[in-house]
């Protein structure tokens, strides 16, 4: 009997395992040495000592606090915009399309995963940049008389972010409209219900773990993005991550670069728990749903 | 007479080749139970949807309260529905379930909340209001899809078999309900069903469907009693339903002979002649069964049989025969008396039946 316990233990620690020791090795020990990293100062060469000082530089620098902000503010518009495009995709994949013709929209929208993310930003570069595809037709259609220069810009980097996030945000909104019972919109319908009715009262009070869950691994997958505010935004891009980037590699302050760290960090957790509070759902649920 | 709430003129409605719905007219006087009766896929649901607006006809016109539908969304037509799985709306407390019509009719909030607690009430769900949906029980979530359709005080009330998800005793029980309901509120119900006996307990008329049309269309004694078409004899209530030719004719009767050589008589319904192939149907009731020729009414032809099996079911109990001579299966209805309650099976006994009370028709061609 307790023999048997035993057992059942031991293989369930041996299952447990890989997970826990990549969990263990990849993710909690360089956290923790990332947080002592941040709480230190080099006083001299080889000489540090403990203090908030990385903490205080970034409150200090206004350029730091900016981008900071700047990143989380574009990130909720980024994440946004996936949401209002995804939606209709969504509903058309879930409820319009029929059987097969759902599953081939489905993999229309995942081809462009295929190809790595530095080629699919690439080939943005291609169409917008000045001598691009895009400003030549421009030229070409005499909507502007010389080519423009559709790189470097906010909306540049916006359109990339949604680009990049769609199908994340597709995939938890699919499963949860197909789960939306059609003769729930029948009866909405019978009801005395017109279109944004069953929209307010139904499909979306459905749908919101589905919506929850989209929009927080959107945003977090925006927030932490390098690549693609870095190359569609240029020099302009101002994206925290790069930050980061640069605390790391190009000034070698490991101290600053993992304060930075820790700070992204609280920030997409207090965004999240924030949006979980304001849309009134509970993590538990939501996750359920991705 | 006051106008027919629910006129349908020559509906049709074809999906690829076939007609799901074939030129149906009827109407529904007011107040009135109406229940359509066929088997899956006879074309009940779709004749329901659009009698809801959810479908358009091909042809033809459906006029609800005089008004004729062409063109009119689900969301503007006098007309609710209960749907087969109920479509509560599990978002929502039972009280915000039946305000939620009255919500699109931009109806205040104070009368909102008046009008659902009255209706709630009315279907004895008082104090129920606050309840989440999936805290009710079956019988309940059936009372709260009617309440919520008729707060709304719908000229038609449209049932799409909201008892068919439900156990046997809560369907029996809700049955009575839907009865006295529809007594209660006077709105007119049209009610489909594959539930002869739901058809036949809760209506005023029937309309029994097969392949897009009426086969019969009246009340539910009509349909017991009198039907008009094998199909109809065969579909409401138990029968027993023998294949031969006319071998004689006499009068309103005939005789036929199976062909493994049985002789029955029975009444002709239409006209048919020596030589037809019939179909010969008899009801369980119809039938008397006896020990001996003695407990057999006078003037009626003897059959002998064997007992093959007793069903027993209480007031339903019935038995199964072997008619002695083909071994062809014959059911009756025991009697409540008792008196053969210590019927054993292979026991020889002897049954007949009154030919007038029997009904043959000719047979049907892919029968």
């Amino acid at each position: 009997m307790r023999d048997a316990r035993w057992h059942a233990r031991l293989t369930l620690g041996l299952l447990l395992a890989p997970a826990l020791i990549w969990l263990g090795a990849l993710i909690v020990l360089p956290h923790v040495d990332l947080a002592l990293l941040s709480f230190r100062e080099r006083v001299g060469p080889r000489q540090y000592q403990p203090s908030f000082a990385q903490y205080r530089t970034f409150f200090g620098e206004p350029l730091y606090w900016h981008v900071f902000l700047r990143t989380a503010v574009m990130s909720v518009i980024a994440t946004f915009l996936t949401l209002l495009l995804a939606f209709p995709v969504a509903w058309i994949i879930a409820k319009l399309a029929r059987g097969r013709a759902g599953s081939l929209l489905f993999i229309v929208c995942l081809i462009p995963f295929w190809v790595s993310e530095t080629v699919r930003t690439l080939g943005w570069m291609i169409l917008l940049r000045e001598s691009g595809v895009l400003p030549a037709l421009l030229v070409k259609l005499h909507v502007t008389s010389m080519p423009v220069e559709l790189l470097y810009r906010d909306s540049t980097i916006l359109v990339g972010l949604v680009y990049t996030s769609l199908l994340f945000m597709l995939v938890p909104l699919v499963s949860s409209l197909e789960s939306l019972d059609n003769s729930l919109i029948e009866a909405a319908y019978d009801l005395g219900a017109g279109g944004f009715s069953i929209l307010r009262c139904i499909v979306i009070p459905h749908a919101a773990p589905g919506i929850t869950a989209g929009c927080i691994v959107v945003f977090m997958l925006t927030l932490g993005n390098y690549l693609t505010p870095t190359l569609l935004g240029g020099k302009n891009s101002q994206w925290f991550t790069e930050q980061i980037y640069t605390q790391f590699i190009t000034r070698f302050n490991w101290e600053q670069g993992a304060a930075f760290g820790f700070l992204l960090l609280a920030l997409s957790t207090a965004i999240v728990v924030i949006g979980l509070r304001a849309s009134g759902q509970r993590f538990g649920d939501v996750m359920q749903r991705t | 007479m006051s106008t027919p709430d629910l006129v349908a003129d020559s509906v049709v409605k074809r999906f690829a080749d076939h007609a799901a719905v074939d030129s149906l007219s009827f109407s529904v006087a007011r107040g009135s139970f109406f229940s359509i009766l066929g088997p899956s896929g006879c074309g009940k649901t779709t004749l329901l949807r659009m009698i809801a607006g959810f479908i358009a006809p091909d042809s033809g016109d459906i006029a609800i309260g005089g008004n004729s539908m062409r063109g009119v969304a689900p969301n503007r037509r006098p007309v609710n529905m209960v749907f087969q799985q109920l479509a509560l709306f599990p978002m929502m407390s039972v009280g915000e379930n039946v305000a939620f019509g009255l919500a699109r009719r931009g109806i205040g909030r104070a009368e909102r909340l008046k009008r659902s607690l009255a209706m709630l009430e009315r279907v004895g769900l008082a104090g129920a209001a606050g309840k989440r949906v999936d805290e009710l029980s079956g019988g309940q979530r059936q009372r709260v899809a009617i309440a919520r359709s008729l707060v709304l005080e719908p000229t038609l009330l449209l049932l799409d078999e909201p008892l068919g998800a439900l156990d046997l005793k809560l369907r029996e029980h809700m049955k009575i309900e839907l009865k006295q309901l529809q007594a209660a509120f006077g709105t007119t119900f049209v009610y489909i069903t594959h539930d002869q006996s739901e058809a036949l307990v809760l209506s005023d008329h029937v309309g029994v469907m097969s392949r897009g049309r009426f086969e019969q269309l009246g009340t539910p004694q009509d349909l017991y009693y009198r039907p008009q078409s094998p199909f109809v004899a065969g579909f409401v209530g138990a029968n027993n339903r023998i294949v031969g030719r006319t071998t004689r004719t006499d009068g309103t009767l005939a005789e036929i002979t199976s062909a493994d050589g049985w002789v029955v008589h029975a009444l002709k319904s239409g006209t048919i002649a020596v030589g037809d192939a019939v179909e010969v149907f008899v009801r369980p009731e119809v039938a008397t069964l006896a020990r001996s020729a003695d407990g057999l009414p006078a003037g009626q032809p003897r059959h002998a049989g064997e007992v093959e099996s007793v069903l027993f079911d209480g007031a339903n109990s019935a038995v199964l025969l072997l008619e002695a001579a083909t071994r062809r299966e014959f059911r009756i209805a025991l009697p409540q008396t008792g008196q053969f309650s210590d019927l054993k099976p292979r026991e020889k006994v002897l049954f007949s039946f009154d030919p007038n009370r029997a009904v043959c028709f000719a047979a049907r061609a892919d029968a």
